[in-house]
């Protein structure tokens, strides 16, 4: 078996650092090859062609790409992300920076998510079929398609407009309290909430069914048991593995989420960071945003598929039988 | 129903005990998608909006690109059912001729992911081999990337138009169609009728998409639909942060984008229909996915 284990995770491993690669050629594609004349780009059509030339030059672009290439990832890995065309600065502060304040948006939607989408989940699996199960299955179905950009406007109307509980604007003052910024992450939150409640909630229903149908079910049943021991022991054990592997996958379209929302609350997360950089065509800035929340979403699912793994071994392939 | 039962009674035996069963237990899927309510009501709510982008210009009250300084910002009224924006536009006019470019761009999007995505699952289900495996490598990867991020990091790149939209929303849905449509290949792979059909001498093109792509068309459509959601959902994301349809088009994301500044004045009408403009589409689709899903899952 442990062996087994060891070959799973090496080949897992080597799948994450192909993914790693082909997505800094994705980047570097996007921010170094596409844009054609990068100091052009920057400069604008208007500029002169020598101040253009003097850019590519300082930027390294008119060297050959495999060079480009080597020289930028090569800094990556040495921990130099490169300096912002905007703010004449390197990126690695700013990028910091805008990761703290984006957990923190991204922790308060999943404290509020996880137990909620489960909970829902579960509750429609135990009631399969029931009218209850139908409004919570279609209820997720439907939320998950809801742009965050809509969802957020209709959370605006209610609670800052009209009800005026809380406020409109994630950024707090300096020196606020936990409080006073949780206050502040509950709006922008609810949006990340609405999409990826579906999804949870989804995967919460069909594992709890599966679980409800398995023998090891009907045996502690049959046991004699109690149902809420029966539920805790045997169920939701086995139901909530592969929920996690959801979870950990649903943060790529979280990063799909940040952009919108922060820009629409105007908090200075990595997702504002990053529109903020596509628009003023702040490349380097742009592709240290972007490298940055792609590792930490392959990192993520990895933790989730070596967790899923660990705890139930019969799902790597290959391995035992 | 009972016509197709007194069809059935005049065959051999073995056949129609067989026929019997099927219907009176299991209903087709034609019936399953009859009685399904989601089906209607997502197609309801997707014909109303595809009518609307075909005859929307015409039926409008206003026209929708018209400013009126004199009329900025007013609440809904008899004159403006759903009020005006900042330059004085009719919100109700825009809103429904508003369905038009979004339902052009993520339909065409849909499409290619669909052609891209199946000439390639069809391939690699079918040759197998190599291919496949480097296939499996490539898809597996691209599926675990950011798809939002990749898509913005291109359309900057670039330089957003609807033409690239489409491209850069199709290719990143290829490999999840391909995906799909490569487990329902490998499904039908082994089957008497390929066999057949290579005995006969069909080359592999013809194999792959006169005999094998009709009997997985059920899987297909299903992700095809589901995808039309998620690249409407990307669309109107894309167009609200400025790197999806571009102004002067009245479409919903943008003019979300436009206006959500005034909201905090009370200005609730300047972008609640379109959010719920919105909102009403993708979940719309999303229902006729799930009834389309149903009746492929009886």
């Amino acid at each position: 078996m442990g062996g087994g284990w060891a070959a799973w995770f090496a080949r897992r491993i080597s799948l994450s650092l192909l993914t790693l690669f082909l997505l800094s050629l994705v980047v570097f594609a996007g921010g170094q090859l596409l844009p054609g004349d990068v100091g052009r780009e920057v400069l604008g059509p208007l500029a002169d062609p020598r101040a253009v030339a003097a850019l590519d030059h300082q930027l390294g672009v008119d060297r050959p790409l495999l060079l480009q290439y080597l020289g930028w990832i090569g800094g990556i890995l040495h921990g130099n992300m490169g300096s912002s065309l905007e703010f004449r600065a390197p990126v690695a502060p700013f990028i910091g920076a805008a990761l703290v304040k984006s957990l923190k948006l991204a922790a308060v939607a999943f404290i509020i998510v996880v137990p909620l989408s489960i909970g829902a989940g579960v509750a429609a699996a135990i009631r399969v079929g029931t009218l209850a199960d139908r409004v919570i299955s279609l209820a997720g179905l439907s939320l998950t398609v809801i742009p965050e950009f809509v969802s957020s406007i209709v959370v605006i109307l209610i609670f800052s407009v009209w009800l005026r509980v809380l406020p409109i604007s994630a950024s707090w003052t300096a020196g606020a309290g936990p409080l006073d910024q949780l206050r502040h992450l509950i709006l922008p939150a609810i949006p990340l909430v609405v999409v990826l409640f579906g999804y949870i909630a989804r995967m919460a229903r069909a594992g709890t069914i599966e679980a409800l149908e398995a023998d090891y079910t009907r045996t502690a049943i049959l046991k004699g048991l109690p149902r809420f021991v029966v539920l805790r022991r045997h169920v939701l054990r086995n139901a909530l593995l592969p929920t996690i592997t959801v979870i950990a996958t649903q943060t790529s379209y979280l990063v799909g989420g940040l952009v919108v929302v922060e820009t629409l609350f105007r908090y200075q997360g990595i997702g504002s960071l990053i529109l903020t950089a596509a628009t003023s065509k702040d490349f380097p800035m742009l592709e240290a945003g972007i490298l940055t929340v792609g590792v930490i979403y392959i990192v993520v699912t990895l933790i989730a598929d070596a967790l899923a793994v660990l705890s139930n071994p019969r799902l790597a392939p290959g391995m035992g039988g | 129903m009972s016509a197709e039962q007194s069809v059935s009674a005049v065959r051999p035996l073995a056949e129609t005990k067989q026929e019997v069963l099927e219907d009176s237990q299991a209903p087709t899927r034609w019936e399953v998608l009859r009685r399904s309510g989601t089906f209607w009501a997502g197609g309801g709510i997707v014909g109303f909006w595809a009518l609307a982008a075909l005859l929307g210009p015409r039926l409008v009250p206003w026209d929708p690109y018209a400013t009126d300084l004199l009329h900025e910002l007013a609440p809904p009224s008899a004159a403006h059912w759903f009020g005006t924006d900042q330059l004085g536009r009719d919100i109700f006019s825009r809103v429904i001729v508003g369905s038009r470019d979004i339902l052009t761009i993520a339909p065409l999007a849909t499409l290619l992911g669909t052609f891209a995505g199946a000439t390639l699952g069809l391939a690699g289900g079918y040759l197998g081999g190599l291919f496949d495996i480097i296939l499996g490598r490539i898809i597996e990867v691209l599926v675990s990337l950011p798809l939002i991020i990749v898509a913005l990091l291109v359309l900057v790149a670039l330089g957003p138009s609807s033409v690239t939209v489409v491209i850069v929303i199709g290719l990143v849905f290829a490999p999840v169609i391909a995906r799909t449509v490569r487990a329902a290949v490998l499904g039908e792979r082994a089957l008497d009728y390929v066999a057949a059909a290579e005995l006969r001498g069909e080359n592999a093109l013809a194999i792959m998409f006169v005999e094998i792509l009709p009997n997985v068309m059920g899987p297909v459509l299903v992700e095809t639909t589901a995808r039309l959601g998620y690249a409407i959902f990307t669309v109107a994301s894309l167009s609200f942060l400025g790197f999806g349809i571009q102004p002067p088009s009245p479409d919903w994301g943008l003019t979300i984008a436009e206006n959500y500044g005034v909201i905090a004045g009370g200005y609730w009408w300047a972008v609640a229909f379109d959010a719920a403009a919105t909102a009403s589409l993708v979940v719309g689709v999303n229902l006729l996915a799930d009834g389309l899903y149903g009746a492929l899952a009886a």
